[in-house]
């Protein structure tokens, strides 16, 4: 076990625990919007930075990535970490200024937008998290999303722009999507995502549309399980 | 090719590369770096050949790097035995017929040489090299020894050492200057754990950049867990303003290689990588060629030195992003991926390419590493100040007479650079500041001039090392201008991955942007102060973490400036094109109308020989009418 | 379809070249543009599907590099250096210079194909500045005025 102190408090974790969940653990609220329990972390929002106190040293990480270290002094709040968070929540405000998730969050913590940045009206509610990159690299295997292009240019999507003919219409992207920037439209056979129409299957015992062709076949095609048997949806299982 | 397995072979190698270098009759180098070239070293070099041939001539004509003072270039230097090694300057085709006339005549009557060299220091050998033995011609007493040359004087070369004397392509020219001799001592005579503590003890810090202690970092590479290890080369120059790098690669590629090679075995690496930036074609050919012929001498490969040790070298092509100079986003990069940093909580030298201990310097770290081991840890200390030893390489570009690479000792104070190097700023204007460090950097204004260059005191002044840009900057530069360049720079340069850098320094250029077409409102030096501080303190990596310096420093130093834009409406040096205009003094004027020809908008008009008028609705503010104007008549407000 | 599998032909022997590894792409897009100018985008496929990488980071490494170029360029490819040595010596008047006499924007292509505007972070040349690079000549201490007649010389050489 490791001891350290959060605002002021005694903790002890086990070794290799992220000051987040130590933090979490503990009733110390840090905010996030990357860090999604599936995927892997990347500490690209930099929303949930604290200071780290070693000896004299003192430095602001990410804390979803820094872990634990004997004797360090963790402040989850004071006014340089405090300046960080309310520039990074102003920066997605102007990016996003349609997300409803980064609205409530600067709210919560009390943080107005800066009037001298001029809203975007191009980048919907994406704030290149890239939570759906790695869910659909890590969890799902097709990689049928990614990243083009770089700094503020950088946008999220399948390659060249088109529909992708890797992609199984799974759905997960949207699902770890933290500002739900990423639309999925279903109707009751059909489901679309990312610009391109996926066939949904009818579950061969309750005639509920519960999946995308495409997905149990690629599920069929990995696990070696015959289609027929994941004709069935998961109720009637 | 024989290969070269003991100290024997290695001088055989040298006696045949100081033959090459010194061959007795006559001898032309021609200096044939990317700048040389540039500047048409080519078509001298193909004059010379062509006129040798035609005069049927003994001569040996041979090619080799930058000596460091571009502003002469092409640079043709003439070798003769018992004779003063002549240099001469800003040479031509046209030129090349009189060259050769005075080299058989014995002359020096139609061309100058702007300095003649009477001994050359070989600094990893402590040997000298006389050309003349004391002995200089009546004739040539003239010209000034390179040592009386304001741009040399206070010099000492360590890392660019061989550039503009060896021919890069030749391996035995570079192991007759002493190259490969501390390879040598250090396979056959030390312990990997003694190359390391030779290393912290000289002091020698990493040149990239950030500073830290090269030996410390090849002592922690050394004790990191596991059996494959690499070692790292930076070639990846991406400051915008410094070429010292690719000077190096190109005129020395060697010293690099056997640089790697010492750091390999002091870490237990088997495997090295050089990442060349791609806009440095001459470097990747003769990297190329270097690695390929150590290899067939065996000192790249297996059993080295006919020791246990084995190690190789691969070159890698960056693709053109700033941000790879970030080790962790070049390593993405050498894993064939897009370059983005990672958070370096766990360090590199323990997990860095495929997660194996990785070891990364930059070029002239490397290049430092041999001489460092035959000279010894305490005598490369001794140069230097204390905490920054050794010496630095610096482009000394912009505003400024005598532009070139120079190395000078660490802690040489500014001034000297500026004005005894350097040889001040052009058309008598005012020196106003110096750039270094890049887009990391900041300027350093003239009234800091006695500042000792090295990494403290650079940084104490709210600039830093970085890999040696320096760029001069005289009273016609904004300095508001050149925080929104480099900050402009940033925001296409930045890989986009964490929220601070991507938008953070986009908005600082938004602003930036606004105050220099005159939108710039009252409180925005304040926003941009805080951002700035979010930024450094929120940012991924080192990119983003120092992107807001070059804003901070002229906030700091020419606050008045940023005033003038905001409140004003002014550009004091001219620069900002929304806030000047051009006007012809009419008593100055001749009328003689060339800035009429060659107004690109057709905006000047007048009768001849009268006063001519801009009319300012269809000016464009090229500035060409005030690059052409031979009267002065026409200025910038 | 011929055009397709001649480009299928040519990654082949690039990716052969260098070896299907991974870490090899970026080596292989710099072949391929090297061959094309740019980097067609049957070029970019078969890449993954040799390379076994998805389109995905294919596309990613393709977007992410400055030297990349997924459209064709001119026949000559004028870079600005703007290089900080460059940029106080006035680069950017040369690239509006450059912009109006070609008539067309940085990242663009000339209606002949002969010239490709862009710009370049810093050549190395700095003791040169400004330099603009044209078809992998640079030409240093350039002014204004020179422009049209260095165009002009390309333009004859075809």
């Amino acid at each position: 076990m490791v001891n350290f102190i959060i605002d002021g408090k005694k903790i002890s974790a086990a070794e290799g625990t992220m000051i987040l969940e130590a933090a979490r653990a503990n009733s110390i609220s840090i905010p996030t919007l990357c860090a999604h329990e599936t995927v892997s972390r990347s500490g690209a929002c930099r929303l949930c930075v604290v200071e780290v106190k070693k000896g004299k040293r003192a430095k602001i990480v990410t804390s979803c990535l820094y872990p634990v270290e004997e004797g360090i002094i963790v402040e989850t709040k004071n006014e340089r970490v405090m300046n960080v968070r309310r520039l990074v929540l102003q920066l997605l405000m102007a990016r996003c200024p349609e997300s409803e998730v980064i609205c409530e969050l600067a709210k919560e913590i009390g943080i107005e937008t800066q009037p001298r940045f001029i809203p975007d009206k191009d980048k919907g509610k994406c704030i290149l998290c890239r939570s759906c990159v790695r869910v659909c690299e890590e969890i799902v295997g097709v990689s049928a999303i990614g990243f083009s292009c770089r700094g503020a240019d950088k946008t999220i999507g399948p390659p060249f722009n088109e529909d992708s003919a890797v992609c199984i219409g799974c759905g997960a992207c949207a699902y770890v999507c933290p500002t739900g920037h990423i639309q999925m439209e279903a109707t009751e056979d059909t489901r679309k995502i990312w610009g391109r129409t996926f066939k949904m299957k009818k579950c061969d015992v309750c005639g509920r549309y519960f999946a995308p062709e495409d997905q149990l076949k690629y599920i069929s095609k990995k696990t070696g399980v015959p289609l027929k048997e994941l004709a069935i949806c998961t109720n009637c299982r | 090719m024989k290969k070269i397995s003991a100290l024997d072979d290695l001088k055989k190698a040298g006696d045949k590369g100081w033959k090459s270098l010194f061959p007795g009759g006559v001898k032309i180098l021609v200096g044939m770096a990317t700048s040389g070239i540039a500047s048409g070293a080519g078509e001298v070099y193909a004059a010379l050949a062509a006129e040798i041939k035609k005069r049927k001539l003994p001569y040996v004509l041979a090619k080799t790097g930058s000596m460091g003072m571009d502003c002469i270039e092409p640079l043709v230097d003439i070798i003769e035995k018992d004779k003063p090694r002549l240099s001469y300057g800003k040479m031509t085709a046209g030129k090349v017929p009189d060259l050769i006339d005075q080299i058989i005549k014995g002359t020096i009557d139609k061309i100058k040489p702007v300095y003649r060299i009477d001994e050359e220091n070989l600094i990893a050998t402590r040997d000298k090299n006389h050309y003349t033995k004391g002995n200089v011609p009546e004739y040539l007493k003239e010209i000034p020894g390179i040592n009386e040359v304001p741009f040399y004087k206070k010099q000492i070369k360590i890392a660019t050492r061989n550039c503009g004397i060896i021919d890069p392509e030749n391996m035995e020219e570079y192991i007759a200057r002493g190259g490969y001799l501390a390879l040598q001592k250090v396979l056959t005579s030390m312990t990997p754990e003694s190359v390391i503590e030779d290393v912290i003890k000289s002091g020698l810090r990493g040149r990239g950049g950030g500073g830290f202690p090269a030996g410390v970092k090849w002592q922690s590479c050394r004790s990191a867990h596991g059996d494959i290890k690499y070692v790292i080369c930076n070639g990846d120059e991406g400051d915008p303003g410094a070429y010292m790098d690719r000077s190096v690669m190109e005129g020395d590629p060697h010293s690099v290689i056997e640089g790697m090679i010492i750091g390999a075995y002091a870490i237990g690496a088997q495997e090295g990588y050089i990442y060349v930036r791609n806009e440095y074609p001459l470097a990747v050919t003769n990297l190329t060629k270097a690695i390929s012929d150590a290899r067939s001498r065996g000192l790249l490969g297996k059993n080295i030195f006919g020791t246990s040790f084995s190690f190789d070298i691969k070159i890698s092509k960056g693709a053109g992003a700033f941000v790879c100079g970030e080790s962790t986003a070049l390593m993405a990069s050498l894993e064939g991926k897009a370059g983005e940093p990672r958070a370096k909580y766990i360090h590199t030298v323990e997990h860095g390419l495929w997660d194996r201990p990785s070891n990364l310097n930059n070029v002239e770290t490397w290049a430092n590493v041999p001489v460092v081991i035959s000279r010894g840890g305490k005598w490369f200390s001794e140069i230097g100040v204390p905490h920054s030893t050794g010496t630095k390489v610096f482009s000394l570009v912009g505003k400024i007479n005598n532009i070139g690479l120079v190395e000078v000792p660490m802690g040489i104070p500014l001034k000297d650079i500026i004005y005894d190097i350097g040889g001040g700023i052009p058309g008598g204007r005012k020196f106003k500041a110096v750039q270094t460090g890049g887009p990391s950097g900041g300027c350093i204004p003239a009234k800091m001039m006695d500042l000792s260059v090295d990494f403290d005191a650079l940084r104490e002044a709210g600039s830093m090392m970085g890999s040696g840009g320096m760029i001069v900057m005289d009273e016609k530069t904004c300095m508001v201008d050149l925080a929104r360049y480099f900050i402009e720079f940033l925001v296409s340069e930045s890989c986009g991955k964490c929220t601070p850098c991507r938008e953070g320094v986009r908005r600082m250029n938004d602003i930036l942007h606004d105050i220099c077409a005159g939108r710039g409102r009252e409180g925005d030096v304040e926003i941009l102060e805080s951002m700035a501080k979010g930024i450094v303190d929120g940012s991924l990596c080192a990119l983003g973490g120092s992107a807001p310096n070059p804003v901070l420093s002229t906030i700091k130093y020419f606050r008045e400036e940023y005033d003038a834009h905001i409140k004003d409406k002014k550009c004091p040096a001219g620069v900002c094109r929304a806030l000047i205009r051009y006007e012809i003094t009419a008593k100055k004027c001749t009328g003689c109308g060339v800035c009429a020809k060659k107004c690109p908008t057709g905006c000047i008009s007048g009768e001849k020989k009268k006063a001519h008028k801009i009319n300012r609705k269809k000016c464009i503010k090229c500035g060409i009418c005030m690059e052409s104007c031979k009267f002065d008549a026409i200025t910038v407000e | 379809m011929k055009k397709a599998t001649t480009i299928e032909a040519k990654v082949k022997e690039i990716v052969k070249k260098h070896g299907r590894d991974k870490s090899s792409l970026i080596a292989v897009l710099q072949d391929i543009q090297e061959e094309y100018n740019y980097l067609p985008k049957e070029a970019l496929l078969a890449v993954g599907e040799q390379m076994e990488v998805p389109s995905s980071r294919v596309y990613e490494v393709a977007t992410f590099y400055n030297t990349f170029s997924l459209n064709p360029r001119g026949r000559y490819l004028v870079e600005v250096c703007a290089g900080t040595a460059c940029h106080v010596q006035g680069s950017f008047n040369l690239m509006d210079r450059l912009k109006r006499d070609l008539e067309i924007e940085c990242g663009e292509t000339t209606k002949d194909n002969m010239f490709t505007l862009e710009e370049v972070r810093c050549l190395g040349c700095c003791s040169l500045a400004p330099v603009v690079r044209i078809g992998g000549n640079i030409h240093p201490y350039l002014t204004q005025d020179e422009i049209p007649r260095i165009l002009r010389n390309y333009r004859k050489q075809g």
